[in-house]
């Protein structure tokens, strides 16, 4: 496989300096690759507690509100909720985590002191809706969080992948394969500057004879 | 900048009370619909679609689509009272995909 170089003096000075570069941006990508998988942990450890609590949450709200629903029946109750009250509001921007952009999302509108918020009048509705949308409001922050978590996992896990596949081809297939070939070239060098050695003793010993 | 907007999708029972909370729901059941309104979604500018996971299930295709760009997160969440597991899924597949083998909960 490495046959196919030319075994001269420029090429291998060529291959040299292509070798450090390529050794010293495999210890970078090995590095950059150590200190997202670090980040990713921490994430990810976050990501899971959220989902857990928030799959809890949201299943709590849920059984809120389908009683709700029973109590008041479906067409009061999208009647009552046809309407919100208020928009969710956040902050939405991108943070750079290794090189990654990932989204950030803070949510900035009302929470549960302002339970008055509710968006319809009490007439028709029944308090499992009351406390169903006021649980829900609580969770607001967190569920938003765990958006922003569980795409910045989904996204370094991506990145990470990228780079252990970019450490690999470096390690395993690039270095080894220069650091071949110039063996290659110098050993042939090596072996012609012998070989013109010999010519020339051989030449001088057939000048002596004569 | 347009404002940034927060949606959610599934069907009307599970869905319905986000609406109290100022989310924009979009009641969908059928695969098709569910991958029209992802894509529409995210070109309207939606931060956030959370979308129930029985609803996700039928849209896997376009939320691996739509999971390497930075906007908009789509966040599979529980409809009804039990959750499917679908999220905690993508969650255990991100640390297999990142470290190469779940190291983190093997035990659950």
């Amino acid at each position: 496989m490495a046959t196919n170089v030319n075994p001269t003096r420029m090429e291998l000075t060529r291959l040299k300096r292509r070798l450090a570069t390529a050794v010293r941006g495999h210890k970078l990508l090995k590095d950059k690759r150590d200190e997202m998988v670090r980040q990713f942990m921490i994430y990810i450890r976050r990501n899971h507690a959220l989902r857990e609590k928030m799959e809890k949450a949201l299943s709590d709200v849920s059984q809120h509100f389908v009683q709700a629903k029973a109590q008041m029946g479906s067409l009061y109750m999208s009647e009552a909720l046809l309407y919100p009250a208020r928009s969710a509001e956040f902050e939405v921007g991108t943070k750079n985590v290794m090189s990654v952009d990932v989204p950030t999302i803070k949510y900035t509108g009302a929470t549960t002191d302002d339970q008055t918020h509710v968006p319809y009048a009490f007439t028709f509705t029944s308090a499992e809706l009351d406390n169903a949308v006021v649980n829900l409001t609580s969770y607001l922050p967190e569920l938003l969080e765990l958006a922003e978590v569980e795409k910045t996992c989904n996204m370094l896990a991506d990145e990470i992948e990228k780079t252990r596949r970019r450490v690999n081809a470096l390690e395993y297939v690039m270095i080894p394969e220069m650091q071949e070939s110039i063996k290659y070239i110098s050993m042939k060098l090596a072996e012609n500057e012998r070989a013109s050695t010999v010519r020339l003793m051989k030449a001088k010993e057939i000048m002596e004879k004569h | 900048m347009n404002k940034k907007k927060i949606a959610v999708v599934g069907d009307p029972s599970s869905v319905m009370i986000f609406k109290a909370v100022g989310f924009d729901v979009f009641y969908e059941e059928e695969p098709d619909q569910i991958k029209r309104r992802l894509h529409k979604l995210a070109d309207e500018g939606y931060v956030v679609i959370y979308i129930t996971e029985t609803a996700a299930q039928q849209a896997g295709d376009v939320i691996e689509e739509y999971a390497t760009a930075t906007y908009p997160a789509i966040i599979p969440i529980p409809a009804g009272k039990r959750s499917l597991g679908l999220g905690m899924k993508r969650v255990k597949e991100n640390v297999e995909k990142a470290v190469g083998a779940d190291i983190l909960f093997k035990e659950g």
